[in-house]
């Protein structure tokens, strides 16, 4: 079972989920926030040490206002691995989050072993514009995240209560604090892509209605090695849609490493 | 009182069921719905309107900024200002106003202003907004930073116009090594500076404060609102250790007269339904970014919609002038609530749109002579 800890690191609390033993690995969600639990973690800790930790300014983790950007975010969770002493950290980013964890490898990867990113944000392919995800409303904002719609329709059954909107709310202000201008990405970010110096595996969900997977090539074609799998039949959030395949790929890949 | 005539500018020749295949009037409804021809008798028409304002004895007439829509044809009300410069003598100009945060170098907005005070020899008045939640959409501004780049840009300005320069500004968003205004300002120690708002309570703290004291214009609420919100400013005001003059305090609202209650009603009907449900009618999202307002205040908003449900009610002309958002009348009834409004408040800027929505060239003039001979002498001071 999954342990809900507190974390304080300078003046500010954050919580992050924390299962499971073996090599360290960090998971850094998308905009939404903090993820709910589902077998593509269950996979993923049965092997490894988890970490699930809830970026400053989402959900119920304060925002600090030295956090401005995802350049900001990306220093802070170096310091948060220097803090924790984490070595060879297989690091795990999901859209916002695969952002910030490449913002974070261009600039240092010595604590890291491996890089994943499941449909980061943070570039794009001039002439395919992304979704606009600050414009949908409410239930095209859900729609758009799956390709089968059965999931959708699973989230839209459950009405938030009043304190999961206030933290969603929180979510959604952060979000856009990091991602509203230029619109979850980093114009200078691909420039310094070949920096990133550890095995790094990209997924996309092949039906990705907020990042279309065409900008899959700029991460391949920019990192060395870099390698990519997509998945069929999913939209945003393959590790939701398809989470056995899904955590089946990281596993295969982080074999050995 | 003091009389303001303003208007919006709409495009009235738009094609209201193209309108409605889309989510707002604003940002994503595609510009092929705008003809030139027909926009440019738009123009022609609204800047009659408001140069005829001066011999029907308004004080003020008054233009805005809004992006990316048909709700207002003006993107750059500085250029409007600057063609009722050339053709009015002695009324006042202002532009309510410019939105501050949208710009990336302040300094223009201040550039522009003291252009125009000078070229209409000091008739200028400058209104500051952060602009209406859309405009961030349009401009691709982060929301988030609205507020900060507001002040930011603020303190600018006004420096930029006060302070010998060259001098030096530095800032989170703002950063120049060089501000040296030429021209400066012709009024001193510069335009007037009025804050049309919606009524935050930010807002209201910002503008009432003793180093400001900014005129506080209340646009387009419910009577009631506006009554509260005035007063908010008021109490805040006796805060600080002063008591606000009515110079400081004004309404914003569509007004419509005609000989009878019935006539008016009738013939402002299309034009008021049409502002309200096509022209200004936003979704949340749309209207609402996040970081537009603060946490607080939209939790808060969250909480009064989720009790009043998501989707927008049509609001008829009988419920905009019930609830007081519109003044609709015959001379003696918009004169009864008006007075009702100033009892309440001590409130002395009205601006008064006098055209809104579809209303015709000819209902407009007919609404704004009527007005202007049987509203205004009985409430000149």
């Amino acid at each position: 079972m999954w342990n809900m800890e507190q974390h304080r690191f300078r003046d500010l609390e954050t919580r992050s989920l924390h299962v499971g033993s073996g090599e360290p690995m960090l998971f850094l969600h998308g905009a939404s926030g903090l993820p709910m639990w589902g077998p593509f973690f269950d996979a993923l800790s049965a092997r490894y040490d988890l970490r699930i930790s809830e970026h400053p300014g989402f959900g119920a983790s304060q925002a600090p206002n030295w956090i401005r950007s995802v350049s900001d975010m990306s220093m802070y969770y170096l310091d948060v691995l220097d803090e924790l002493d984490l070595e060879d950290v297989h690091l795990v980013g999901h859209s916002l989050g695969g952002w910030i964890a490449a913002e974070l490898a261009i600039r240092n990867c010595s604590r890291l072993a491996s890089l994943t990113l499941i449909a980061p944000a943070g570039t794009r392919v001039k002439g395919i514009p992304s979704g606009d995800n600050f414009i949908w409303d409410p239930e095209e904002a859900v729609r758009n995240l799956f390709h089968d719609q059965a999931f959708a329709e699973r989230m839209l059954s459950h009405a938030p209560t009043d304190e999961e909107a206030d933290l969603a709310l929180n979510s959604r202000f952060m979000a856009a604090r990091l991602g509203w201008e230029p619109r979850w990405v980093n114009p200078a970010l691909q420039r310094w892509l070949h920096r990133i110096k550890v095995p790094t595996l990209v997924l996309w969900g092949e039906n990705d209605k907020l990042f279309p997977s065409a900008y899959a090539t700029v991460w391949r074609d920019n990192i060395p090695g870099c390698r990519v799998a997509l998945i069929p039949e999913s939209g945003h959030l393959p590790q939701v849609e398809k989470a056995a395949e899904t955590a089946s790929h990281i596993l295969a890949f982080l074999k050995g490493k | 009182m003091r009389f303001v005539c303003f208007t919006l500018m709409p495009y009235r020749p738009l094609d209201m069921d193209e309108r409605r295949k889309h989510r707002s009037a604003w940002v994503v409804l595609p510009n092929e719905l705008y003809d030139p021809e027909k926009g440019a008798n738009e123009y022609e028409s609204y800047i009659d309107h408001l140069v005829s304002a001066e011999s029907l004895g308004f004080d003020v007439v008054a233009v805005n900024e809004h992006h990316q829509t048909a709700y207002g044809l003006m993107p750059a009300p500085n250029i409007i200002a600057s063609a009722l410069i050339q053709r009015t003598k002695r009324v006042k100009i202002a532009v309510l106003g410019r939105a501050l945060p949208l710009v990336n170098n302040p300094i223009t907005i201040a550039e522009e202003f003291a252009m125009l005070d000078n070229l209409s020899r000091g008739r200028m008045i400058a209104g500051f907004v952060r602009g209406i939640g859309t405009e961030y959409h349009a401009t691709g501004l982060n929301p988030v930073f609205s507020h900060e780049r507001f002040h930011e840009a603020h303190d600018l300005i006004v420096q930029a116009w006060t302070r010998p320069g060259p001098f030096e500004f530095e800032s989170e968003n703002y950063n120049y090594r060089y501000v040296n205004l030429w021209p400066r300002p012709y009024q001193r120690p510069h335009p007037p500076i009025w804050i049309p708002s919606q009524g935050s309570a930010e807002t209201i703290d910002w503008a009432a404060d003793p180093a400001r004291k900014y005129p506080f214009l209340v646009t387009f609420s419910a009577h009631e609102l506006v009554a509260r919100y005035l007063n908010a400013y008021r109490d805040r005001a006796r805060e600080f250790g002063y008591e606000a003059s009515g110079d400081q305090l004004g309404w914003a609202v569509p007004i419509y007269v005609a000989d009878t209650d019935e006539r008016a009603r009738e013939e402002a009907k299309a034009g008021i339904e049409s502002l309200f449900n096509d022209y200004l009618n936003n979704p949340w999202e749309m209207l609402l970014p996040p970081g537009y307002t603060s946490l607080g205040s939209t939790k808060r908003m969250m909480k009064m919609r989720a009790a009043l449900g998501t989707r927008p009610k049509h609001q008829s002309v009988d419920a905009l002038i019930e609830s007081g958002t519109a003044l609709i009348g015959s001379p003696r009834t918009v004169i009864e609530k008006i007075e009702k409004m100033r009892d309440l408040t001590g409130f002395r800027n009205l601006v008064s749109m006098l055209q809104f929505g579809v209303l015709s060239d000819e209902l407009a003039k007919r609404n704004m002579e009527m007005y202007a001979s049987e509203v205004m002498p009985r409430l000149r001071d």
